[in-house]
């Protein structure tokens, strides 16, 4: 039995709805990666997971509980969510920020511990913002901002972190640089993590496990590389391609097929990857 | 730049404080209760500072008794706490709709009281008291509609703010109505009394407004942690265990009761709200609702608007309104500008 | 804060197929149509009923009977109620297509506040007591608080929502010093308390031949500015790529909407709401394209304003509700919908 899961959810804002009958099990201690074309409903069941959204029908289990029916804090201590719009108020700074992640440990009479101290020191050395603890977050480039958010959710040390495109709007370095840091805290701690991406590349590489959703139901799930294929990149995104592997890593990579115009020998490449 | 620092107890317990946060709120206090003193000292019968004390603490001559007790310092008291409830009011509703302007003398309500009001002073011509109990109707339930017409799974900010503004404009328009139905006796009063006043305020408004304040801050400063993490947005704010919606409720519902409440004992003291919590917050530089220093920041500009006015124009020329409506006018001005070059709102 | 148009509209940015034009037409000469209709109405409902028959004489044959003078009273309030009515219907197209805000209005804005404040000090300050004394406060008032707007909004960043806030703050501000005043000057609260709700019932001959020369002006450069206006709706680099001299349209903007603004608040006195709801209506069925909204909120606007007036001359017979009041009690709710109609992320 696993920790979070979903059971035949129907979800749906006001009359549309989205996704129905949808039922996904996130692997325990696994990095869980969901993808699929915009629109597919995977921001939509990231919402659902962590209880953002109610579903209309069905229920999301966390450790054994219908989530909606635990108490706030208790799950807040559980499962973290990075969302992908927040607000960073006028005028805080980083490590104040940062310390805000500590609210479901804390209480009227319990405000700021040594424990909490420490933790957000480790979050911040953890993702590498421990030198801007006193800047102001509105003076931070888009990059650190993103950083100072995970090491907020970070504080929050819940076994199961939930993030919403983490990497969106941020360049090529720093979105390697987050999904790195994920990986890291997925392999040295053994959190679960699960995270909406929109780069099927990045999804194949980092994740352990992979949720392929179109129309609101999953197409596939497995590892990277029991379910990457030319077949299944076309079906879920409707997008011909090549999947070879990695040079890097060996996982699969996903090559779009080329203008007929501009393709090298089109004809036995593209009959190739038909055939695979 | 650190000004926090947390307190320990060996029993687990631990506290944070901000120390330039807590020295504002303290100087607060201390201006609130000075002017206070120098008020209840104001008057056609003028007693200095030391008098004025040693007849609160029971020490004065009967006449002196008579003045403090009777006359001067239950109006002071409202102006206290009207101040203090106007600008915790104000703090709630700007956090909660995270708007600087969102404010109740902008959301409507003020304008719902003044039209509770002016019902019963131009339909029934009604006393003093009933008066005050329209207003506080009136506020209630336009506090109510403004809530009810904002939600649309979940009350939204700016939604708040602009659906808050379309009701000010057809309570005004009642207003404006009720105005032109009325003699010129009864408008020259509603008038008066839609700008704000302390005059003639006794025990009677006292015991209301303190009892409702004893039960509703401690009740809001029980939340007030939560509310700084709705400023984060309600995503975040629900992923670290807030019940978002809960939370707003209960607050939205805290802010109108203060701030009609305050609107019926003393009128609709025009920008308090608005300015109070913007002043304390750039005094204490701490992000966050800053309610403690919002609080005590309308206590201190009321009663010393109060003092400005009666200094300025003589003993209840002018209502305390006026020149709350003048200071907060130019100040809101200069908000606006800064607001601008910081590339905010 | 951009409201998502609804598919007939983005249709409708397209050069619209000759029977669409057609019918924009048809529908122009219907709102004409009615126009009169409710223009005769205003003729006729008041206090003494007249038939059709002795307004078609007092109009057209005059001989000095008793309705004759009525309709002759009355004609002066109509052609008042016509000419402000679309004066702020042509102003709220300008400034919601201006700010791409669909919630402009010369209400919101604060331009109406500052004419009343401007009317006040002239009525407290110099004595004046004559229309034609007021228009120029009024103008002034308008004008100021219209650049204050603007600068306080962005300008040239101007978002809805900022220009919307700094609207009402100053109308917040202007309120406050009407009141300070009015509790000073019984006299100015005497004629205040009735100015300040915004009312048709000072329409006299002379005082329209004073705000007629602005109002048409106004109009003129107002629908003038419909071209340059559409080519700013797509975007300001769009139009700058499409060759639209930005600063100057939002500037003639702006003189147009005070010009407009000014006159029709110093004629009638503040009136709200006219300026946001026709314009949002009109837009429902012509589509954004604001060489039709123009005309159409120019007929449809005093469409409104007069049949408020006449509902509010109806509702509390012998006495009268304001037309502002009238127009505020019905707009609000139309505000309201509005608001709540747009999707939370995009407000």
């Amino acid at each position: 039995m696993n920790r979070l899961s979903a059971e035949n959810v129907t979800l749906a804002y006001d009359q549309r709805v989205i996704a129905e009958q949808l039922s996904v099990e996130i692997p325990d201690n696994s990095f869980t990666v969901i993808v699929g074309p915009n629109a597919c409903g995977k921001s939509t069941l990231l919402r659902a997971l962590s209880r953002m959204l109610k579903p209309n029908e069905g229920r999301v289990l966390l450790d054994g509980q219908v989530i909606q029916s635990m108490p706030a804090k208790k799950v807040a201590r559980t499962l973290g969510l990075l969302p992908q719009s927040s607000i960073a108020p006028d005028g805080i700074t980083v490590g104040d920020l940062v310390g805000r992640g500590r609210y479901p440990h804390q209480g009227l009479l319990r405000q700021w511990s040594a424990e909490d101290e420490r933790v957000v020191q480790e979050s911040m050395a953890r993702t590498g913002v421990a030198e801007l603890a006193e800047r102001y977050v509105d003076e931070l480039s888009g990059g650190q901002r993103q950083r100072v958010w995970i090491a907020m959710a970070l504080a929050q040390q819940t076994p199961l972190l939930l993030l919403d495109e983490p990497t969106t709007y941020l360049d090529i370095q720093h979105q390697i640089d987050v999904l790195d840091l994920c990986a890291d805290l997925h392999e040295e701690h053994g959190r679960t993590l699960v995270a909406v991406l929109h780069d099927l590349n990045h999804a194949a590489r980092y994740a352990t496990h992979l949720i392929a959703l179109r129309g609101g139901s999953v197409i596939a799930q497995g590892a990277p590389k029991d379910i990457v294929t030319a077949g299944l990149v076309e079906e879920v995104f409707g997008l011909r391609c090549q999947v070879i592997d990695d040079p890097e890593t060996g996982t699969p990579l996903v090559v779009p097929a080329a203008r007929t115009a501009r393709a090298r020998g089109r004809a036995e490449k593209t009959g190739a990857a038909r055939a695979s | 730049m650190k000004t926090n620092r947390a307190v320990r107890t060996p029993g687990g317990l631990s506290f944070r404080l901000d120390v330039r946060a807590f020295t504002v709120v303290v100087l607060l206090l201390a201006v609130a209760l000075a002017a206070s003193v120098v008020l209840i000292g104001t008057g056609d019968f003028p007693m200095s500072a030391a008098d004025v004390l040693r007849t609160l603490v029971g020490e004065g001559d009967a006449g002196q008794e008579l003045i403090v007790n009777e006359l001067r310092l239950p109006r002071v008291l409202v102006g206290l706490l009207v101040g203090a409830s106007l600008g915790l009011g104000g703090a709630l509703f700007q956090s909660v709709s995270r708007n600087p302007l969102g404010s109740p003398d902008v959301l409507g309500l003020t304008q719902g009281a003044t039209a509770g009001a002016l019902t019963v002073i131009v339909l029934f011509s009604g006393t003093a008291n009933q008066v005050a109990l329209g207003a506080l109707v009136g506020g209630l339930v336009t506090g109510f509609a403004i809530y009810v017409l904002a939600w649309k799974r979940g009350v939204h900010g700016y939604r708040l703010v602009l659906v808050g503004i379309g009701v000010a404009a057809i309570v005004t328009a009642v207003n404006g109505y009720l105005l032109t139905k009325s003699d010129i006796v009864d408008a020259a009063r509603a008038v008066v009394w839609m700008t704000g006043s302390l005059s003639g305020r006794d025990w009677d408004q006292v015991w209301p407004l303190l009892a409702l304040c004893a039960v509703l801050v401690p009740l809001v400063l029980a939340h007030s942690g939560a509310l700084r993490m709705m400023e984060m947005g309600d995503d975040v704010s629900y992923a670290l265990g807030v019940r978002v919606e809960r939370v707003r409720l209960l607050l939205m519902l805290s802010a109108v009761l203060l701030t009609a409440s305050a609107t019926a004992a003393a009128g609709p003291v025009s920008f308090v709200a608005l300015t109070a919590p913007q002043l304390a917050r750039r005094l204490t530089r701490a992000p966050g609702p800053n309610l403690v220093a919002a609080m005590c920041m309308g206590a201190a500009l009321l009663v010393g608007a109060d003092w400005v006015s009666q200094r300025a124009f003589g003993a209840d020329q002018l209502p305390v309104g006026v020149v709350t409506g003048v200071l907060g006018g130019v100040y809101l001005l200069w908000l606006l500008v800064t607001e601008r070059r910081a590339g905010r709102i | 804060m951009l409201v998502e148009s609804p598919p007939e509209q983005r249709a409708a940015s397209a050069p619209a197929p000759p029977n669409r034009r057609a019918i924009r037409v048809l529908g122009l000469l219907v709102s004409v149509v009615v126009l009169v209709l409710v223009a005769l109405a205003s003729i006729a409902v008041g206090a003494k009923e007249l038939s059709l028959e002795q307004v078609w004489h007092g109009l057209f044959g005059a001989s000095g009977t008793y309705g004759d003078v009525v309709v002759a009273d009355r004609l002066s309030r109509t052609v008042l109620g016509l000419l402000a009515g679309a004066a702020l219907g042509l102003a709220g197209a300008v400034l919601q297509a201006l700010t791409r805000n669909p919630l402009a209005d010369p209400g919101l804005l604060g331009i109406n506040a500052g004419a009343s404040a401007a009317v006040v000090t002239a009525i407290t300050f110099f004595g004046v007591t004559s229309l034609s004394g007021y228009v120029w406060f009024a103008f002034l008032g308008a004008s100021a608080v219209g650049a204050l707007v603007w600068f306080l909004g962005g300008s040239r960043g101007a978002t809805p929502v900022r220009l919307v806030l700094a609207g009402t703050a100053i109308s917040a501000a202007l309120y406050g010093y009407l009141q300070a005043i009015m509790i000073l000057d019984d006299a100015a609260l005497g004629r205040m308390r009735f100015w300040t709700v915004g009312s048709l019932a000072s329409g006299s001959d002379e005082a329209i031949k004073q705000v007629v020369p602005f109002l048409l002006a106004g109009s003129l450069l107002a629908l003038a500015l419909a071209r340059p206006l559409n080519a700013m709706a797509m975007g300001d680099d769009t139009a700058k790529a499409l060759g639209a001299n930005l600063n100057r349209t939002r500037a003639l903007s702006m003189l147009a909407a005070t010009v407009l603004c000014g006159a029709a608040t110093a004629a009638c006195g503040p009136i709200m709401f006219v300026g946001l709801m026709v314009p949002h209506l009109v837009r429902s069925f012509t589509g954004p394209d604001l060489r039709w909204i123009l005309p159409y909120a120019a007929v449809l606007s005093p469409v409104l304003l007069l049949g408020a007036d006449v509902i509010g001359r109806i509702v509390a017979r012998p006495a009268e509700v304001q037309v502002g009041i009238v127009t505020a009690i019905l707009g609000g709710p139309v505000f309201i919908f509005l608001v709540r109609r747009r999707r939370t992320a995009q407000l």
